[in-house]
């Protein structure tokens, strides 16, 4: 019921970027008129922090799970205002990697001041940058999320171990972004009604969490017994269904600052 | 305001590409770097000359990473060893490539020439970039078997590396992006051009074709250039020529596509230098260009992937050739070959 009331907003808001992806100019507000947004990314298992290797997990349908890696990509951020306008953050790249906590934190500069009800952002990296040649910073590929045989990021990354997987260890690796395989997804998690105010003097932090199990549950419930490895292919499409469709990043609270 | 702005470049590339062009080698000054002013006779390339435009001191440095067996794991193999340039950067005499510790590849390397006009590399077309390509060869356990942390801390420790990147592109340590473009600039001058054939179509001097390689160039267009097309002599396509009717020992392009329709596709290559790349076909299994053509009269296997232009309306597999024909197909395969960039000096290893 709670799923199906938030699937609900969501569509709404998506609906809405969508109507207005036209409009990407902010109302011309002079340059100084800039304010900064932070973004805490808490990666949970359920309502548990996640902890890598020493954490003992259950997934919804009963398979026992550690997690020794975790990291993904979060591109191409968008917050729009009432109003339907938007603002695209230009160059906009982040890996967040649970073995780093300052990779948790992504820091928006020179996000125009005013009153924002929803973000949108993409779980991955686009197609264009996947195949636009040397990359730097986050999409360096010496970050390990790049593939060199099929080129291109690896989206999402979960490695660890299951006593119910056939081998004992887990791989997942979400990639591909070419048809009938892709991978990439867009998300717009709710604000729950809350405002974002940004303003020269505030910076505003949006926390999220990103709950693990979700990639394994939602409209493809994965065994492990079953599917414990996936590069790419139909089972990383499934999984990113998953992760997608199912919320895995919902928005906890928002601090005004 | 956006299309105008579109429109431009676009003008200055038909500028570049119809004023600037100097394809005879033998006028050029040595300070030029090799491939950078495109031949005439070229579609528009895919790595535009602006995307990493080249200078002497980016390509030389490129130059020495692409000979340096430091790049592999032990220090033995080089890109140059499985690419030679008397071969026109294949390998001659290995129906597979050799990487570290001799272990055997799974494919013919193929050669390396106008990549500059590739949207995707290798006979599978996984690598979709120029730049980020050699991280498959330097990764690869049966190639060179290193990583991308260990390459860029070896050349971060060597005595002459860091200050030629310094040099070149201003920030230290070099990181990954330094070496990319840095071989790129290598990789995207090997510039195959200045055939015989070449001379021919840009009517040049020395571009006189016999009777029997006029014969097969009329042949060729006719049986053989709807893949093997334009001046590349390949249509960048994916095709099964009917080496197999079975592919479980490599599935070709479905290995990256993961569709059935792609069972047993390979990239088409292209025919310059063709008289040197032997042997021939992904898995290098004929050994020469006669063997080739004695395929295609008579040798190709059906299966349901078979590309559509090698079934005959009488339901006969593959392309009709006379004795004759192929010998004149031959004759002008030959007038591929470009002497001049197998003897390139620019682009041979550095003697110290």
């Amino acid at each position: 019921m709670f799923f199906s009331r938030l699937s609900a907003l969501w569509l709404a808001l998506t609906i809405t970027a969508f109507a207005f992806t036209g409009c990407d100019k902010d109302d011309n507000t002079p340059t100084d008129s800039v304010g900064e947004v932070d973004i805490e990314m808490e990666n949970v298992v359920g309502s548990t922090p996640l902890a890598l290797n020493t954490g003992s997990y259950t997934t919804a349908a009963g398979d026992q799970f550690t997690v020794t890696t975790f990291k993904y990509y979060i591109s191409n951020i968008k917050l729009q205002k009432a109003d339907g306008t938007e603002y695209v953050q230009p160059d906009s790249y982040y890996l967040v990697n649970q073995a780093d906590d300052a990779s948790k934190h992504l820091s928006l500069k020179e996000v125009p001041v005013g009153d924002y009800t929803g973000i949108t952002f993409t779980i991955g990296v686009d197609s264009t940058r996947n195949v636009a040649g040397a990359q730097t910073g986050a999409l360096d590929p010496s970050n390990s999320m790049f593939w060199t045989w099929d080129s291109g990021y690896i989206f999402v990354k979960l490695e660890g171990t299951s006593p119910q997987a056939a081998k004992g260890g887990l791989v997942f690796h979400i990639a591909g972004f070419q048809h009938p395989y892709n991978t990439i997804r867009t998300v717009s998690p709710s604000f729950n009604g809350t405002t974002l105010m940004v303003r020269t003097d505030h910076s505003p932090e949006i926390h999220f969490q990103a709950d693990v199990l979700k990639m394994f549950a939602g409209p493809n419930q994965v065994r492990f017994a079953t599917l414990s490895n996936s590069m790419g292919g139909a089972s990383s499409v499934q999984i990113a269904d998953n992760y997608s469709k199912g919320g895995m990043f919902t928005v906890a609270h928002i601090h005004a600052n | 305001m956006k299309r105008l702005l579109l429109v431009l470049p676009g003008l200055g590339l038909v500028g570049l590409l119809t004023t600037n062009c100097h394809p005879d080698a033998d006028v050029q000054p040595l300070a030029v770097v090799p491939g950078s002013v495109l031949p005439t006779n070229f579609p528009a390339p895919a790595y535009a000359v602006e995307a990493n435009p080249p200078t002497l001191a980016a390509f030389e440095l490129g130059r020495t990473l692409f000979y340096d067996p430091q790049l592999s794991r032990t220090g033995k193999i080089s890109c140059g060893s499985c690419h030679q340039q008397f071969a026109a950067f294949a390998n001659a005499d290995h129906r597979l490539s050799h990487g570290v510790d001799s272990r055997l590849g799974t494919r013919n390397a193929p050669a390396l020439q106008n990549l500059r006009w590739k949207s995707n590399f290798f006979w599978d077309g996984g690598p979709k970039n120029l730049e980020t390509l050699p991280l498959a060869p330097l990764t690869n356990p049966v190639e060179m078997d290193e990583t991308l942390g260990n390459v860029l801390r070896k050349l971060n420790a060597d005595p002459s590396y860091p200050g030629r990147f310094t040099a070149v592109y201003g920030s230290s340590p070099i990181d990954s992006y330094q070496l990319l473009r840095a071989l790129a600039q290598f990789t995207a001058s090997l510039t195959s051009a200045n055939s015989r054939y070449d001379h021919y179509v840009r009517q040049e001097a020395g571009g006189t074709l016999s009777a029997a390689e006029l014969s097969g160039r009329a042949l060729f267009s006719a049986k053989c250039a709807t893949c093997h097309r334009t001046d590349l002599f390949s249509d960048d396509s994916f095709r099964n020529n009917g080496l197999d009717s079975s592919f479980a020992a490599d599935s070709g392009r479905a290995r990256i596509t993961r569709v059935d329709k792609d069972l047993g596709l390979f990239k088409v290559p292209s025919l310059r230098n063709a008289t040197l790349t032997a042997p021939y076909m992904h898995d290098g299994r004929f050994q020469t260009l006669a063997q080739v053509l004695d395929h295609y009269a008579s040798g190709v296997l059906d299966s349901p992937t078979l590309d559509p232009l090698l079934r005959q309306a009488d339901g006969k597999l593959g392309l009709s050739l006379t004795a004759q024909e192929k010998s004149d197909l031959l004759a002008f395969l030959a007038t591929l070959t470009d002497e001049q960039f197998i003897k390139d000096a620019q682009l041979a290893q550095r003697r110290p």
